[in-house]
């Protein structure tokens, strides 16, 4: 480790363009200020170092042990995990350019009990650990945790409505995630100046008015000058004194990576996001390469193997985590390139470094790669991206214009799978989603529950005649969304009331301004079933087939021929609309924890397996038990104009109210794309260019044969290393569970014939 | 097989206002028929009968969703984002020379709008006869390129495979070849059909006398696909048996045909 005391804050910013950043805690100045854009190709890429590729042996031969063990490797039972519970760690110390694991060994999980004790030691359980007697007391009796505090407060609705599934998945066990750290203030300023700057702010909160506001802020505000400082303590056990800034590109990605690391040690939240580090980066890969200082190599080796950390990162979870989000994702979501407010793209060379990872060490889900698309990236990145894409599907693809319109500012992440979220001043209240498909249901049952037969939603009138009748359907449809807008907000309100109670991400906020814009995300899953559904009630005349019991159980269109959403056909893409807003505006009556904003999203990720397996058979035809469509998607089989067809349905959807993403995951077989590589790669760009003019906001790519995912699953290792990109994440496809791998098997691929 | 024996005119009506087509089905993300990216219309009815066809429901002629070129331009121009510099249009099928006044109204006013126009044509109603040629001649002046499959070289071999000769099609890549309207040439390889080398050589030796308007040389290996629509309409699969070739196969016929020679096609529509 070089020791650079003596030097003042000035030298480590030596060769750097000044401005306003360094007078103040402003990333986006610097970048702008220092900003190299790169418009070449990637023939300047240089392949995997010695080191990288044995290091990346290592963690392969680790990854097949943790499959063969039947998932978890190794995990803590008796150490609740903080900055400084673990001894540093290594994969092999001599050869690591980048430092650092969540715990003392690769792969062991850590201990996270403050979520909820009950789920770390189910979690525990699963993998055939015992939990520690000890921890349980102590997170029983002790100290309260997140998920206690919730339940303290749920009312008998907001339980009903969780148990039969209307809503599923909601943060209450485990943490809810999507904040975006501003990594690179580690990096740019030390962590000393941070600490300073937190110490001003908490200085002057509030006028000495002790209002719930004011102490919660001061409190918060307290908690991140403690992580910090820990911090600190953290990176000195491997050897680095973080309370300076980073004097070169080695330790700029080491930095970076201990802010990151710090999010991971105490946080299992649903998605980890690493951010907008490109050009940041860059920033000071170039200045060492312009110094002479390193090589192309070198400057590859350091992206490699800070990449190969971030597909290392795992927490221990529950077998009904894994059935909605499975494959272990952790949303590593790493945001690249854009275009800035001024006009200017942020390609760098280190855009292309991080993609050329893929080849270095091989396909992976993690980090979620996600590109900021704009028509304007230089056309050698685009043509990169889409080989890489073409290659390997482990790209994602967000429409940089519509999202830095939206949130005002151009040096905004990707939190999660698709949502948006300024970095510097930007938090996400993360909170699942309603499943508007069963309030179909709920609407013509008169709010019971087509599978329970329960009495779950308002007891109002079902519907009773044979057919259906559109008004009365809407009028019904009304009632039922009306309560289930209502107990899932307040479900909400409840859940990050009690997060930030109990287990506050005080090492991530720490790393934000102390001041900050809160949306407070909501999310709709089952959207096309619903579109089509009502559709099929509004231009099929619809039949109900009834249960004993009285309970619709099936349904007859007459006219099978009725408009369907992803065709492109407005009639049913303007149902579609409405829902969303309609919904949006029934949730936005109600009071928002933290005078947050509200949005919502349409995106599932693996969670349409889920959603449909406890959802009746639906008026469009889908039966009882199987998947929804992921995300945004139209319904399996419902497609037929092809895929631009279906592509214009999403791109109408309103991101202005979804504007936590609205999520399609396209599938495509390589021969369509063309005939040819370079021929599939004109097309990949021109398809995602039309997409985004089209206003459509987020893109999965898969580009494989069906015939390849049969293989894959009947003999999985023959392809370790085969990815999909499911709604908003990457996983291995041998990491789904069998329901899941049969739904990506059955989903649309476009197929030219 | 029966053959359908129809006056050309029954293919399409003519109104008083504009021609109508009648389409099969339409593809919006067509990239493997003609240039970029491009809005697909299979249009409905074919008098071949090839014994590889994939798409027998679009044999059947005056049946198909009916509309003018007017409202077929409209749906196409939604999609024009996503064209870039060589996307566009293409009419396919069935046949879509079977309905030649409606492709040349869709064309000419494609053309008027800036939109690259493709046909993907096996040929088979070319015929020098007026008035259709003078249609014809008029139809090129829109086309910007044309898609045309060598089924067979030798005609009886072609009859055969098609139930119909071959010499007007090489008549009409004469014409093509007179007036500078580019192609591209597609060989359908079906083993034991269309895959031995003697007439791959031939096929290929006949491209090169053309070559000032081939822009690509394409194989594209039979498939079996069309197998259940065969079983739905209730007609014989005429290749039951009969495996996709081999990629070894495949690329044998690329080198016959000396697919990698032909590469124009980069450089549509600024020649
Ligand atoms: S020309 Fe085309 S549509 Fe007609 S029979 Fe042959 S392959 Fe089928």
């Amino acid at each position: 480790m070089k020791e650079l005391k003596t030097e003042t804050t000035q030298n480590y910013w030596d060769g750097f363009t000044a401005g306003d950043w360094q007078g103040e805690i402003d990333v986006r100045d610097f970048i702008q200020q220092n900003l190299t854009q790169y418009d070449g190709d990637e023939s300047f890429l240089e392949g995997p170092t010695e080191a990288t590729t044995t290091l990346n042996n290592k963690v392969i031969a680790l990854k097949q042990k943790e499959r063969e063990a039947g998932g978890v490797l190794d995990a803590d039972t008796k150490v609740p995990a903080t900055l400084t519970s673990h001894k540093a760690g290594y994969i092999e110390k001599d050869l690591e350019k980048i430092v650092g694991l969540q715990t003392d060994k690769p792969l062991k999980r850590a201990f996270m009990p403050y979520g909820g004790i009950r789920m770390a030691e189910d979690a525990l359980e699963a993998y055939g650990y015992k939990p520690d007697p000890e921890m349980h007391k102590i997170f029983s009796e002790w100290r309260k945790t997140h998920n206690q505090g919730v339940f303290d407060v749920y009312t008998p609705d907001m339980r009903k409505a969780r148990h039969y599934k209307i809503v599923t998945g909601l943060p209450d066990a485990y943490g809810r995630g999507r904040i975006i750290p501003d990594l690179p203030r580690v990096a740019l300023y030390g962590i000393d100046r941070l600490i300073e700057d937190k110490m001003a702010d908490g200085a002057n909160l509030g006028d000495g008015e002790m209002t719930d506001s004011v102490l919660r802020l001061r409190e918060q505000v307290s908690e991140q000058i403690r992580a910090l400082t820990n911090m600190k303590e953290m990176a000195a056990s491997y050897g680095y004194d973080i309370s300076r800034p980073a004097a070169n590109a080695q330790e700029a990605v080491q930095w970076l990576y201990f802010g990151y690391l710090a999010a991971i040690k105490t946080q299992n939240g649903a998605a980890m996001s690493v951010g907008r580090i490109d050009a940041f980066m860059d920033i000071f890969i170039q200045r060492d390469l312009d110094k002479g200082l390193i090589s192309e190599k070198d400057a590859q080796e350091l992206i490699d193997q800070f990449v190969m950390k971030l597909r290392l990162v795992r927490f221990i979870r529950t077998p009904d985590y894994n059935d909605l989000f499975s494959g272990d994702p952790i949303w590593a979501t790493l945001s690249m390139a854009g275009v800035g407010m001024d006009g200017r793209h942020h390609v760098s060379k280190t855009s292309f470094r991080v993609l050329k990872t893929l080849e270095n060490m091989g396909a992976a889900p993690e980090p979620n790669i996600t590109l900021l698309w704009d028509k304007r990236l230089p056309d050698g990145f685009k043509r990169y991206a889409s080989e890489v894409s073409i290659d390997s599907s482990t790209i994602q693809y967000e429409n940089d214009e519509l999202l830095r319109d939206q949130w005002g500012t151009d040096y905004y992440g990707i939190a999660c799978c698709v949502s948006a979220q300024p970095v510097a001043d930007g938090v996400q209240f993360f909170g699942a989603r309603a499943n508007l498909a069963k309030a179909v249901l709920y609407a013509i049952n008169g709010g019971v529950d087509e599978l329970a037969g329960a009495q779950v939603g308002p007891n109002a009138e079902p519907i009773t005649s044979d057919y259906i009748d559109y008004d009365e359907f809407m009028r019904k449809f009304s009632v039922q969304t009306d309560w289930l807008a209502d107990v899932y907000v307040n479900a909400l309100n409840a859940i990050h009331y009690m997060h930030d109670k109990y287990d506050y991400e005080a090492e991530e906020l720490a790393l934000k301004n102390t001041r900050l814009d809160y949306t407070f995300a909501t999310g709709i899953s089952g959207l096309s079933h619903a579109i089509d559904s009502i559709s099929a009630i509004k231009y099929g005349h619809v039949k109900i087939i009834r249960n004993e019991a009285g309970i619709a159980v099936d349904f007859k269109a007459d006219n099978d021929d009725y408009p369907r959403y992803g065709n492109n056909d407005d009639r049913a893409d303007q149902i579609g609309k409405d829902l969303i807003k309609q919904f949006y505006n029934k949730m936005n009556t109600h009071h928002l924890y933290h005078d947050a904003k509200l949005s919502t999203s349409v995106l599932t990720i693996t969670s349409n397996v889920v959603y449909g397996k406890n959802t009746g058979t639906t008026p469009n035809g889908r039966q009882a038990g199987e998947p929804f469509s992921p995300g945004a998607n139209p319904a399996y089989g419902a497609e037929k104009n092809g895929a631009l067809a279906s592509l214009m349905s999403t791109a109408k959807l309103p991101y202005k109210y979804a504007t936590d993403g609205i999520s399609n995951t396209f599938g495509v077989t390589p021969r369509t794309l063309g005939n040819d590589v370079e021929g599939q790669k004109d097309t990949l760009v021109n398809m995602v260019d039309g997409y985004m003019e089209n206003k459509g906001m987020h893109l999965n790519i898969n580009v494989f044969n069906r015939d390849t995912l049969r293989d894959a699953q009947a003999h999985p290792e023959k392809y370790p290393t085969l990815t999909v990109r499911v709604s908003g994440y990457c996983v291995y496809f041998a990491d789904l569970t069998k329901e899941q791998q049969d739904d990506v098997i059955s989903r649309t691929y476009f197929e030219a014939m | 097989m029966k053959i359908y024996e129809q006056d050309l005119s029954a293919a399409t009506a003519v109104t008083d206002k504009a021609p109508i087509g009648y389409v099969h089905s339409i593809e919006t993300f067509g990239s493997v028929d003609g240039p970029g990216i491009r809005y697909v219309a299979f249009l409905q009815g074919c008098r071949m009968r090839c014994q590889f066809c994939h798409n027998p429901d679009t044999w059947n002629i005056g049946t198909g969703d009916e509309v003018t070129a007017d409202e077929m331009l409209a749906d196409a121009k939604r999609y024009r984002a996503f064209w870039g510099t060589q996307g566009g249009i293409t009419t396919s099928g069935g046949e879509a020379l079977l309905q030649i006044d409606f492709i040349l109204d869709l064309f000419k006013k494609a053309k008027a709008d800036g939109i690259t126009t493709c046909l993907d044509t096996c040929g088979q109603p070319f015929t020098r006869k007026q008035p259709w040629f003078g249609k014809f001649e008029e139809l090129m002046k829109y086309t910007d390129i044309s898609m045309v499959d060598i089924k067979q070289i030798n005609p009886r071999e072609h009859k055969r495979l098609t139930g119909w000769s071959n010499e007007n099609i090489f008549d009409m890549l004469d014409y093509m070849l007179e007036h500078d309207k580019h192609v591209w040439i597609r060989h359908v390889l079906v083993p034991q059909r269309t895959d031995y080398d003697y007439e791959l050589i031939q096929i290929g030796n006949y491209i090169k006398t053309i070559a000032p308007i081939v822009d690509k040389v394409e194989i594209l290996p039979y498939h079996t696909m069309g197998v259940p629509k065969y079983e739905e309409l209730g007609i014989k699969y005429p290749l039951d048996g009969i495996e996709p070739p081999t990629t070894l196969r495949v690329k044998n016929a690329e080198r016959l045909l000396h697919t990698s020679d032909y590469t124009n096609y980069k450089n549509f529509p600024n020649y």
